[in-house]
């Protein structure tokens, strides 16, 4: 099942190899991660996504854990919560399908960035199910290229993670 | 007060109560070793970084306190990295400080430059490069308080020259604050009524000790709640000394080369209370067949190692100290007579024993046994990793905590030499065995410069079969015979060599020269080196083949 982890870090140098080593190392998988500071001076969130069964799950959550610079680790998966990504599509665009590609566009409410005579670059943001979706319908025209920002996630209502489930070092988990 | 980064360094060592640290010099730790020169802090020069690393290892396990290694920068760092491996699988308390390149160099391939601080992310507990002076005092504070608390483990300080020698305003810090460090110690007050009752319930119980017992200093508890509850104990290699061996409940080690009687126990019990061990494959053998019929309640201070390779029923996570205290209030006398007398009769089944032919060739369990008796049981005994390893385990029996050291996680051939003159220093007036084998012993002999240096007064007892004995047993059970790069037949002349160190030699070569080396050995003041030359093709017995099921274990020829 694919879960993601909100987990709050020092932003500390080293601190995100720390995190992708441990991953490298015990052999779970990354699937999207996505790092950036808060409001809270000197700590970093990052966003990650990853597929695991439940009990490997438990040993990612203990084993962030117990990294001094994590703060904080949250199963955002388990509770009501809005996840976004954000994709760059450069797509061929010769003239003749220019006007498809729009309709596209519209449809998705994504945006066109970037224009040549053989390219377009759009901006999609939103869910995996749209994403995917616009993806495919724009791989008839060519993709030249695709970079996408990693998923990020937020808990639904005022609740926030610092407030909400504890990191009390995975004792929710026993 | 304005000080150089080296001067904090040595002040804060005093202020965290270090008088000893071990070490050696080089380029890019001058400034460091300038201000220890007049420090009034002891420094053991080893002849090899691996050996420093190792000994304060060994000094830390047998004090308790935290053990403190100074390398240079590139490869002085770089050879301490099996020994962080080593103390960071057995979870011992180190602070390593190592030099580094200045700050401007730093990422530019200048000599003896390595980056010491990405080879050791996963095999420290944390680790620190410092960029800015004014952070030391801080990291330095934090870095000892992170090696000894909750599940102790290394942590390692890089330090680049000019942060060494930059000057400023030293305070140094009363507290930490770590906001993403914060053990728990005390176990959750409804799962330890939950062990209680499942303890009131068992009719085949086993407490299962691991170094957890040791390190939480939880060896008195552990004692009182099996004699309580009328419970018998097995230890892991790391566990050894955290039970009396001569208990009656005491059923020695379990695992590979465990007693048959502890793993028939683990196999069969209904209940099993791991207090401080991490169910590794050594002692599970084969995990889906493992203890299938048992409830099991896990008490750790790492809730990493809660369900990480068993289920668990009753996960506690806490100090283990604390913990058995408050399941000991909980917990109502109970006998077990049924099960101890079943136990009993597998100890009939499968002892352990050989026998010493008195004209035949010296055998390992002998010089153990011979050990034991000699020293009344009471030495302090560091090993190496092999056969001789597992022989002291189950011939040797250790009475109390901190008296036997032994690469458990990481199995560090070299580990005995050093780690014994770690030993020695950590307890002056303690009698002190290296137990090594002869492929061990010459991983790390130059540190026998070092015992001979400081006049430290290890006896090193080599099991000598000339061969690299625990792969040639392999490689006699399971790969048939094919003896690959295992002939150890041309090693040196290990008494002239101890000679040459300025040490003394000696050797037994039949059984009735095994007590009087040993005496002579007790007897001869400073270091001493005994060669027994034992029988080459001796294996260690009874052993679980790996990935089998604990209770189909080979016994061996003679039993």
């Amino acid at each position: 099942m694919k879960h993601v982890l909100a987990v709050l870090v020092e932003d500390k140098p080293g601190v995100l190899v720390r995190v992708a080593g441990l991953f490298a190392r015990r052999g779970f998988n990354i699937e999207s991660l996505a790092v950036g500071r808060t409001v809270d001076p000197g700590i970093s969130r990052m966003t990650i996504e990853l597929e695991a069964d439940e009990k490997t799950l438990e040993q990612v959550v203990k084993q962030l854990h117990k990294l001094v610079n994590v703060i904080k680790v949250s199963n955002l998966t388990r509770e009501p919560s809005v996840s976004r990504e954000l994709v760059l599509i450069k797509v061929r665009a010769p003239a003749a399908s220019r006007a498809e590609i729009q309709q596209i566009v519209d449809t998705f409410r994504a945006k066109i960035v970037d224009v040549s005579l053989q390219s377009m670059i759009i901006e999609v943001t939103g869910n995996d199910e749209k994403l995917e979706a616009i993806q495919l319908l724009l791989s008839h025209y060519g993709i030249l290229e695709l970079v996408r920002t990693g998923k990020i996630s937020l808990l639904r209502g005022a609740k926030t993670i610092r407030n909400g489930e504890g990191k009390d070092h995975g004792k929710n988990l026993l | 007060m304005k000080l150089s980064g080296a001067h904090m360094i040595v002040e804060a060592l005093k202020r965290e109560n270090v008088d000893v640290v071990f070490g050696y010099p080089g380029g890019k730790v001058l400034n460091l070793y300038d201000a220890l020169y007049d420090a009034g802090i002891t420094h053991y020069l080893s002849r090899h970084e691996q050996g420093a690393v190792h000994a304060a290892d060994g000094y830390a396990r047998v004090t308790g306190k935290t053990g403190v290694v100074f390398t240079t920068s590139g490869p002085g760092a770089t050879n301490i990295v099996t020994g962080l491996a080593n103390a960071y699988m057995d979870s011992v308390p180190l602070v390593a400080f190592t030099g580094q390149v200045a700050t401007s160099m730093i990422g530019t391939d200048a000599f003896q430059e390595a980056d010491i601080f990405g080879i050791t992310l996963p095999i420290t507990k944390h680790n620190y490069l410092v960029t800015n002076v004014e952070d030391l005092p801080r990291i330095i504070k934090e870095a000892f308080h992170l090696a000894a608390t909750g599940r102790p483990g290394p942590v390692l300080i890089d330090l680049p020259t000019d942060v060494q020698s930059a000057v400023t305003d030293f305070r140094y810090p009363q507290t930490v604050s770590i906001p993403g460090y914060n053990p728990t110690y005390d176990g959750h007050p409804g799962q330890t009524n939950r062990a209680a009752k499942a303890i009131a319930r068992a009719k085949k119980p086993l407490l299962y000790a691991g170094g957890g017992v040791v390190i939480a200093g939880a060896h008195e508890e552990l004692r009182q709640l099996a004699e309580t509850a009328d419970i018998p104990v097995t230890t892991t290699l790391m566990g050894i000394g955290g039970f009396p061996g001569n208990h009656p409940l005491s059923l020695g080690m379990l695992g590979m080369h465990g007693t048959y009687w502890a793993n028939m126990a683990m196999h069969k019990a209904d209940l099993i209370i791991a207090v401080g061990a991490r169910f590794d494959d050594r002692v599970t053998g084969d995990l889906s067949s493992f203890a299938r019929g048992a409830k099991v309640v896990h008490i750790d201070i790492d809730p990493a190692e809660i369900g990480k390779n068993v289920s668990v029923d009753i996960p506690i996570v806490g100090d283990v100290k604390r913990v058995l205290t408050e399941l000991l209030k909980k917990v109502a006398p109970k006998t077990h007579p049924k099960w101890l007398a079943k136990i009993e009769a597998w100890r009939q089944e499968a002892p352990l024993t050989y026998v010493q032919e008195p004209d035949g060739e010296i055998l390992p369990q002998y010089v153990i046994e011979s050990i034991y008796r000699e020293t009344g049981g009471e030495a302090l005994i560091a090993t190496d990793v092999g056969q001789h390893q597992m022989w002291v385990a189950q011939y040797y029996r250790f009475t109390k905590p901190r008296a036997f050291v032994t690469s458990g996680g990481l199995g560090t051939m070299g580990f005995g030499l050093p780690a014994s003159l770690g030993l020695q220093i950590g307890a002056p007036g303690e009698t002190v065995f290296c137990i090594a084998g002869d492929g061990s012993f010459q991983m790390n002999l130059q540190e026998l410069a070092t015992a001979v240096s400081y006049n430290l007064p290890v006896k090193v007892a080599i099991i000598n079969n000339r061969y690299l004995g625990m792969v040639r047993q392999w490689q006699e059970l399971f790969y048939k015979k094919r003896y690959s790069a295992v002939d150890l037949s041309r090693s040196p002349d290990f008494v002239k060599l101890a000679e040459a160190f300025g040490a003394g030699g000696l050797r037994a070569e039949k059984p009735r020269e095994v007590v009087p080396a040993i005496r002579k050995a007790l007897e001869t003041p400073g270091p001493v080196v005994i060669d027994f030359r034992v029988r080459a093709e001796e294996n260690v017995f009874p052993m679980v083949p790996p990935n089998s099921p604990i209770n189909e274990m080979m016994r061996g020829g003679s039993v």
